[in-house]
């Protein structure tokens, strides 16, 4: 029998504050796609990287094609016929398709004799793919074409993808699949890196569970069903989040005939928007990115401000007033955007903490902040929402985008707003951050506040809100109970179908 | 005021020989920020050159080895830089400025006991009183300008068309993939850094050297930022460098040639004229970006520290 393609054994990694892999041992067969499983920071990129030649393990042994195999830099890892595929893309925007090629190759041929064998390759795969394009131009699934393209060049034993969907459109996703699935049957192995359970169950043949760090059990996805796969992921019982009867209150929030610009120049100004809020009550807003959902809520937070009467909040009018005083008032948001909107990214998240609850939660005095207090604030956030992080001192950036989105909407629920406004609140979240996050709002809603959910995601605005509304082109529809929707009657509101509106009055 | 008083064959000659400094620290510098580092030591660099190209010619009364020394204490301030910034990880713009204000310091006390002296002449390919114009401006210059010419266009050559020009345009793009590829972001820089410094010495050890020639403290007189006002003024381009030198070294003869015809235009309005220049082109290359007619021109990562953080 030949020996399998790669076998770990026992790699350990570690860095300060954290155990980033402890003794994970897996096999990957030839020809086989083989998933990696596991929620943001379960150490999934960590143990790519090792097999890629970007970290040294501290321990463990690695053996390709029945030899040891410790590549000590990215172009050993590549000659032995490992290639990867980067979550964020490593392509440089400012060079052509064909130099991007050219400098993820050991010996590049010449640059027409490349740009013959990118188109080869692309046609033969279905990929097409223009070598003398610039980077800059080509959309996400184009660039991820190009990443592919420069790992297949190389003829590659096994093909890494660390989380090679999160960017792409369905159709995207589709297209991927198909090459994924020639590549397989041309006798590729894959290692496919992803927490979206429906993907793998989709595409992979065997997968691998971490949990912090350690390998808690491999399973043929196809035979397991995606709930067993979520609970061996988080390592609990998975709780859907539960869902109280609640009095409705007085109105809260309160927004009649909204019109206002976009700030940006490809933003979407809202038209005529109306709608209310009362205490204890979730308001669904659903619709595709891109129609007016950010403008949404700057109006609501207070980036943008809007003529007065537009916008009153127990009954003051509040529309004229900037971001800091609607914070004070009680009106919160927790924007999409989690780098540089949400959060900036290079300060850490003590610094990030006070940047948004210095007012309400008193974090300065005369003037001066308030560094003790603003501490003790930002580990309540980390301990309340199980941020996972070695301390407040460390960069946001350097936190994966589940565990700052917990931190971004903790910040702002810890403050305890009147009103909370959050846009896409697990967008890229995995499946148990994203259930925490979702009680959380409902929490908030069964406290008595009033909370306006907007999200692509019609599964979660289903799940947890009482009303929803459909966002299309700026303008925003009336309100239909969430217990009364269909998934038709959902299409036909996010199609804006504004018959429906009539219907529904 | 009198235009007969200027000789365009002398003009043009000289103004080849004022071009020449400026070429050589501009192309350097446009090495190094094409990795994505600004090293505003320019002026410092070059005043080291200048004093060490002039030290070593006059004690070894070699013009050539006078190149050498001053190439070399040019890449040994630049040295200095390079630690600082890629392995200390100093901020870029403080770190350049104080290495202008050491150079220039620095420069002054070691030349000290050399002002006044007349340094060995650099050989030309033709010289005497007698050349007609088309000798006077093609063949009646040193190696070293012919040089000077030659390695803008040989940078050209390798940024465009070798894997070295492919890999430093790359991490002046984006460092953080060109490490997740596996270059070493903080080497290559290094060796850029260490060339513009070579380069700004040399253009130091031209000032000190021919044009003037003579060592005098602080006699670079702000060369260095017209050298860097000239990269951002060619877009990046090593062949635009060539034409800009030529056109800011044109207006320094300009403003000589002036004061002795008896122009009553203030000069200062010609010394100020390359910075006026370099701001009306920083505005057009945006303006030109802004409606999609060109792409942005500086590299991307101009300025920022990488550090790999795993």
């Amino acid at each position: 029998m030949t020996p399998p393609l790669l076998t770990l054994t026992g790699l350990t990694k570690s860095y300060p504050g954290v155990v980033a892999n402890e003794d994970v041992s897996l096999t990957i067969a030839h020809g086989e796609v083989h998933a990696l499983l596991g929620e943001n920071g379960a150490g999934k990129s960590t143990l790519v990287k090792m097999i890629y030649g970007l970290v040294t393990p501290d321990a463990g042994q690695m053996v390709l094609n029945g030899k040891a195999f410790s590549p000590d830099k990215p172009s050993a890892a590549r000659t032995a016929g490992i290639a990867m595929v980067f979550q964020h893309f490593s392509l440089f925007g400012a060079l052509s398709v064909a130099e991007n090629i050219a400098l993820g190759m050991e010996n590049p041929p010449k640059m027409r004799a490349l740009a013959q064998q990118i188109s080869k390759v692309s046609d033969q795969f279905g990929l097409p793919l223009d070598p003398s394009r610039i980077v800059g131009d080509l959309s996400a699934g184009e660039r991820q074409r190009v990443e592919i393209i420069r790992c297949l060049l190389q003829d590659p034993k096994l093909l890494i993808m660390d989380e090679p969907t999160s960017v792409l459109t369905p159709q995207e996703v589709d297209i991927l699949f198909e090459t994924l699935r020639k590549l397989r049957d041309a006798g590729t192995s894959i290692l496919y890196i992803s927490h979206k359970l429906e993907e793998i169950r989709a595409l992979c043949d065997t997968a691998t569970v971490l949990r912090r760090g350690n390998n808690v059990g491999t399973c043929v996805p196809r035979d397991t069903s995606a709930r067993d796969m979520a609970e061996l992921m988080v390592g609990t019982r998975l709780h859907d989040p539960e869902r109280r009867d609640r009095p409705k209150g007085a109105t809260v929030l309160d927004v009649k005939n909204l019109s206002a610009a976009s700030h940006s120049a490809f933003g979407t100004s809202l038209k005529d928007v109306s709608l209310s809020v009362c205490k204890g009550e979730i308001l669904g807003i659903g619709g595709v990115a891109g129609n007016g959902q950010d403008e949404l809520l700057a109006a609501l937070s207070g980036e943008i401000r809007t003529k007065r009467g537009m916008i009153s909040l127990d009954g003051r009018d509040v529309g004229h007033l900037p971001p800091t005083s609607r914070r004070a008032l009680g009106t919160l948001s927790a924007p999409e955007e989690r780098l540089g909107h949400a959060a900036a990214p290079d300060m850490s998240l003590m610094e990030n903490a006070f940047l948004s609850a210095a007012t309400r939660k008193a974090l300065t005095s005369l003037g001066f902040a308030n560094w003790g207090k603003t501490r003790g604030y930002a580990d309540e956030i980390i301990a309340r929402f199980d941020v996972r992080t070695p301390n407040n001192q460390v960069a946001a950036r350097a936190l994966s985008g589940g565990n700052l989105q917990k931190f971004v909407v903790g910040r702002e629920i810890l403050q305890d707003p009147d009103v909370l406004v959050v846009n896409q609140p697990t967008w890229g979240v995995d499946a148990s951050a994203a259930a925490a996050i979702r009680q959380a709002l409902l929490d908030m809603a069964d406290a008595g506040k009033a909370v306006v959910v907007i999200s692509q995601d019609l599964d979660e605005l289903l799940e947890i809100t009482d009303r929803f509304c459909a966002l299309n082109e700026g303008r925003l529809s009336a309100s239909v109970p969430t217990t009364e929707l269909s998934v038709e009657k959902i299409g036909l509101m996010l199609g804006g179908a504004h018959d429906l509106e009539t219907a529904n009055v | 005021m009198d235009w007969s008083a200027i000789n365009p064959a002398f003009y043009v000659a000289s103004v080849m020989v004022a071009a020449t400094p400026l070429l050589l620290a501009a192309i350097g510098e446009l090495v190094v920020e094409k990795t994505g580092v600004l090293n505003l030591g320019v002026e410092g660099m070059m005043i080291i050159g200048a004093v060490c190209g002039f030290i070593t010619a006059v004690e070894t009364g070699s013009p050539s080895l006078g190149f050498v020394g001053g190439a070399l204490g040019g890449a040994a301030l630049s040295v200095v830089f390079a630690v600082l910034t890629q392995f200390f990880l100093t901020s870029q713009v403080p770190t350049g400025l104080a290495l202008t204000l050491f150079g220039l310091g620095a420069s002054a006390m070691v030349g000290q006991s050399y002002v006044g002296i007349v340094p060995p002449k650099m050989p030309q390919l033709m010289s005497g009183a007698d050349l007609n114009a088309f000798e006077r401006i093609v063949l009646g210059h040193d190696a070293m300008l012919y040089i000077g010419l030659a390695i803008p266009v040989a940078v050209w050559a390798v940024l465009r068309f070798s894997r070295l020009g492919l890999i430093l345009r790359a991490v002046g793009e984006d460092h953080n993939a060109a490490h997740a590829l596996g270059y070493k972001v903080m080497w290559i820089r290094f060796g850029a850094i260490v060339f513009g410094g070579a380069c700004a010495g040399l253009g130091g050890a031209y000032l000190s050297l021919v044009r003037v020639p003579q060592w005098t403290e602080g006699m670079t007189t702000g060369a260095g930022w017209i050298a860097l006002a000239l990269v951002v003024f060619a877009s990046w381009r090593p062949l635009l460098i060539i034409l800009g030198a030529y056109i800011f070294g044109g207006i320094a003869i300009l403003q000589l040639n002036l004061q002795a015809a008896g122009s009553t235009i203030p000069v200062e309005y010609l010394s100020m004229s390359p910075y006026v220049i370099t701001i009306f082109v920083l505005v057009l290359l945006s303006a030109l970006h802004k409606y999609g007619i060109s792409r942005a021109q500086a590299p991307a990562m101009l300025g920022r520290s990488f550090h790999a953080s795993n």
